[in-house]
């Protein structure tokens, strides 16, 4: 069913930014995700235009190096018809130069309806809210959250498995500093999904235990009857040099082959947030297998981020 | 400039005293204590303590004055007048100033900033243990305490080295100083910005385990113990360090400590919006850690309270919760915070909150102030124990704002402060010179 695009009573979600998935309900959540459903016709079109942000602009604003996020949201906003700006803020410079603060008010001046704000810092998006008019999108804030990465895959779970209540989900990696896991529990959480984290004590928060979280140390035990099995990226940037011996012994524990996915339900997928490091968190074998669906999880981003720059944009005077 | 204050309710925990009596001060000292005392001389003034409590002034054995060198955030003008105003008389001031205490000179320009650009307050260095507060070299104690330094500190500089600490402490008892520390293993708190837990794990920012300050406690108890020194533990949060201290205590060694309002007030959960002004080290922690510090108080384990009145300017503040400095401002919000959260729910008396803020603090330390005995120096708090008032931030004395009590309710409030017998503070008056 198409969505009236340039449509009289857009849906709307009743919140003015997106922060993470912890605050979102269910019911949110699902309007996000059957909206991104919708906009995935677009995508398909041979003329991939629609009208329906004309005249809006959207900043986005990285403090962190990314490459996917950032051209993911640019295509979203470009596909709708939004003007979009980009300023990069080199990490080295948050300490020295302009504050967030300062960054903002900035770029406000300017005119600027949604900022999409990826900062190495927890809470840096929050903050910017408290300081300008317009929208903030979450585009990954330290170890915190990062929505739009916990709605794609939350879309992309949907269409391989269809209703994700009940569905069996193992995420395996860096717990411990992964904004990608919170909102991708979070997420799975409210939507019914029964979720088991893997990965070594040192990086595996006990915390999660409190949520209804299964926690496991043991790679091929977690993995054992699972729908879904979700990897992280081991983030070197972010290791201090003590949650793990060595990444060989990390690949020869918790990374993803074939054998080890045996454990898991024979249909089951495999999602990656990527970028993926082939060797270490996945085999070369599963990253070029057919039950991967990390491809898919791309494509469903610059949907669900066309769906939440519609939603929260759209239909604005 | 002699006084007379009329129909109070004299608490004097010094003298196990909870009276309504008449307090007479003549020449900046207490020298007579009964029920309608006549005024020796027509010119002689007279304040009306009806419906008020009268106590010693407040000592505060833990404050961050930012002076010399962070005049931007508190200065002894700003800072003393915010003493005045929370009804505290005496404050302790830490060492982790630019440069740090840690010779005579910044003792000695201490003292004089007081003297003329302070109020009155009684403005106490505290010294750093070590030169440049690194750790590494000792500081010349023996001449800081003949400049006026009244103990030494690690406080914001945590000693991490045992064999340092070993020195250090050996070398304080040699100059009869109590040394003053901050107990965190800062290994384990290593770039972690508020209290690990539940919380911290929900906002994506690094925790500070309270195990880094239980750790540090046994260890300072332990050194203490085979060195017989006096110690004095500063801004206790956790329930192990309570354990630890009690413990201590029981084995004999010489060891007093405190805690701090906010951390028997409010939990991490503070923290959640990523509030800075909810940010302090040590961090805000648990229920049950606000618990055991009340325990710790009601049981003796607990001697002190203080603030860690640490000011920082708002654009300081204003920052990733991550990369905000820790503190809070404290001062105008001790008594009402120790009223709200200890006497009214019965966990202590209004005479056993008085103590751990007037006594207590100077016994630790060997002080002349907290009591109303004859012939003491005239420092008395006159305060509202019942009052509701809500504290709004741009109304602090202090020259920054960073409190987590903003916009919120206050039980108890200072009505005039006297120190050595002269008015420097009063709720109706601005102009504290009055006759």
């Amino acid at each position: 069913m198409p969505l009236c695009l340039c449509g009289d009573i857009p849906l709307k979600l009743q919140r003015k930014h997106i922060l993470g998935l912890q605050e979102m309900s269910a019911e949110e959540i699902n309007l996000v995700l059957d909206t991104a459903a919708n906009f995935k016709e677009v995508l398909a079109r041979p003329i991939r235009k629609v009208p329906a942000l004309r005249g809006k602009t959207v900043c986005t604003l990285f403090f962190e190096p990314s490459t996917r996020t950032r051209a993911s949201f640019e295509m979203a906003a470009k596909i709708l018809s939004a003007d979009t700006s980009s300023l990069t803020v080199a990490a080295s410079s948050v300490t020295k130069g302009e504050t967030l603060k300062d960054t903002v008010l900035t770029m406000q001046a300017m005119g600027v309806d949604c900022f999409v704000i990826r900062h190495p810092q927890s809470g840096a998006p929050e903050m910017a809210t408290r300081y300008v008019r317009g929208h903030i999108l979450n585009a990954g804030d330290g170890c915190h959250e990062h929505p739009t990465q916990g709605l794609l895959d939350l879309l992309t779970i949907r269409e391989a498995k269809g209703p994700i209540e009940n569905l069996r989900v193992t995420i395996i990696g860096d717990l411990l500093h992964s904004r990608v896991a919170r909102s991708d529990f979070w997420g799975l959480q409210k939507l019914g999904a029964k979720v088991t984290l893997c990965g070594p004590d040192t990086l595996l928060p006990p915390e999660f235990d409190k949520y209804g979280a299964c926690l496991k140390t043991n790679c091929d035990a977690a993995i054992e009857g699972a729908d879904v099995v979700m990897l992280l990226r081991l983030q070197n940037e972010r290791m201090d040099g003590i949650y793990l011996p060595s990444v060989r012994e990390y690949a020869a524990l918790y990374g993803m082959n074939a054998r080890r996915l045996k454990r898991a339900k024979p249909d089951a997928i495999v999602m990656h947030p990527g970028p993926i490091n082939r060797g270490v968190e996945i085999s070369n074998e599963v990253a070029d297998g057919e039950r991967n669906v990390i491809l898919e999880q791309v494509t469903n981003g610059v949907a669900v981020r066309m769906a939440l720059l519609y939603l929260l944009l759209g239909g604005e005077e | 400039m002699d006084l007379l204050i009329k129909n109070g309710r004299v608490i004097d925990p010094s003298q196990n005293l909870d009276t309504t009596a008449d307090v007479l001060i003549e020449n900046g000292r207490v020298t007579a204590m009964g029920s309608e005392l006549r005024n020796p001389q027509s010119a002689i003034r007279n304040l009306d303590a009806s419906g008020c409590i009268v106590a010693p002034g407040l000592i505060d054995l833990h404050v961050h004055l930012r002076t010399p060198g962070q005049e931007y955030k508190e200065d002894t003008q700003t800072g003393t007048t915010a003493a005045a105003r929370g009804g505290v008389t005496t404050v302790c001031v830490m060492p982790n100033t630019a440069p740090p205490i840690d010779r005579r000179s910044v003792v000695e320009d201490i003292l004089q900033r007081a003297r003329t650009e302070g109020n009155g307050v009684h403005v106490l260095p505290v010294a750093s243990v070590s030169i440049e507060a690194k750790n590494l070299q000792l500081s010349e104690m023996a001449e800081l305490k003949a400049a006026g330094a009244v103990a030494v500190s690690d406080d914001a500089f945590p000693m991490q080295d045992a064999g340092f600490m070993r020195r250090a402490f050996q070398y304080a008892k040699t100059c009869d100083l109590v040394t003053m520390l901050h107990c965190e293993d800062t290994a384990l708190t290593h770039g972690g910005c508020m209290n690990e837990g539940i919380v911290s794990n929900e906002l994506g920012l690094r925790g500070m385990p309270r195990l880094a300050e239980e750790l540090a406690v046994f260890k300072a108890c332990a050194v203490a113990r085979e060195v017989g020194n006096r110690i004095h533990i500063l801004h206790n949060t956790t329930k192990g360090a309570v354990e630890q201290i009690r413990r201590a205590k029981n084995d004999g060694v010489q060891v007093t400590a405190e805690v701090c309002p906010h951390h028997f007030a409010l939990t991490d959960e503070a923290c959640r919006g990523y509030n800075t002004n909810a940010k302090m080290n040590p961090p805000l922690r648990l229920q049950e850690d606000m618990e055991a510090l009340i325990e710790g108080l009601k049981d003796g384990t607990i001697d002190a309270i203080t603030t860690d009145h640490a000011p920082h300017a708002a654009h300081e503040k204003e920052r990733e919760f991550a990369l905000a400095p820790f503190g809070i401002v404290g001062l105008e919000t001790l008594l009402p915070l120790c009223l709200q959260y200890l006497v009214e729910p019965g966990h202590l008396t209004l005479t056993q909150v008085i103590e751990k803020m007037t006594a207590a603090p100077a016994r630790i330390l060997g002080l002349p102030y907290g009591t109303l005995q004859n012939g003491a120096p005239a420092d008395i708090v006159i305060f509202k124990p019942k009052a509701q008032w809500t504290l709004h931030a741009e109304d602090l004395a202090s020259k920054s704002k960073n409190t987590p009590f903003d916009g919120v309710s206050m039980t108890g409030q200072v009505e005039a402060t006297i120190i050595e017998g002269k008015l420097v503070h009063h709720k109706d008056t601005k102009n504290t010179e009055i006759s």
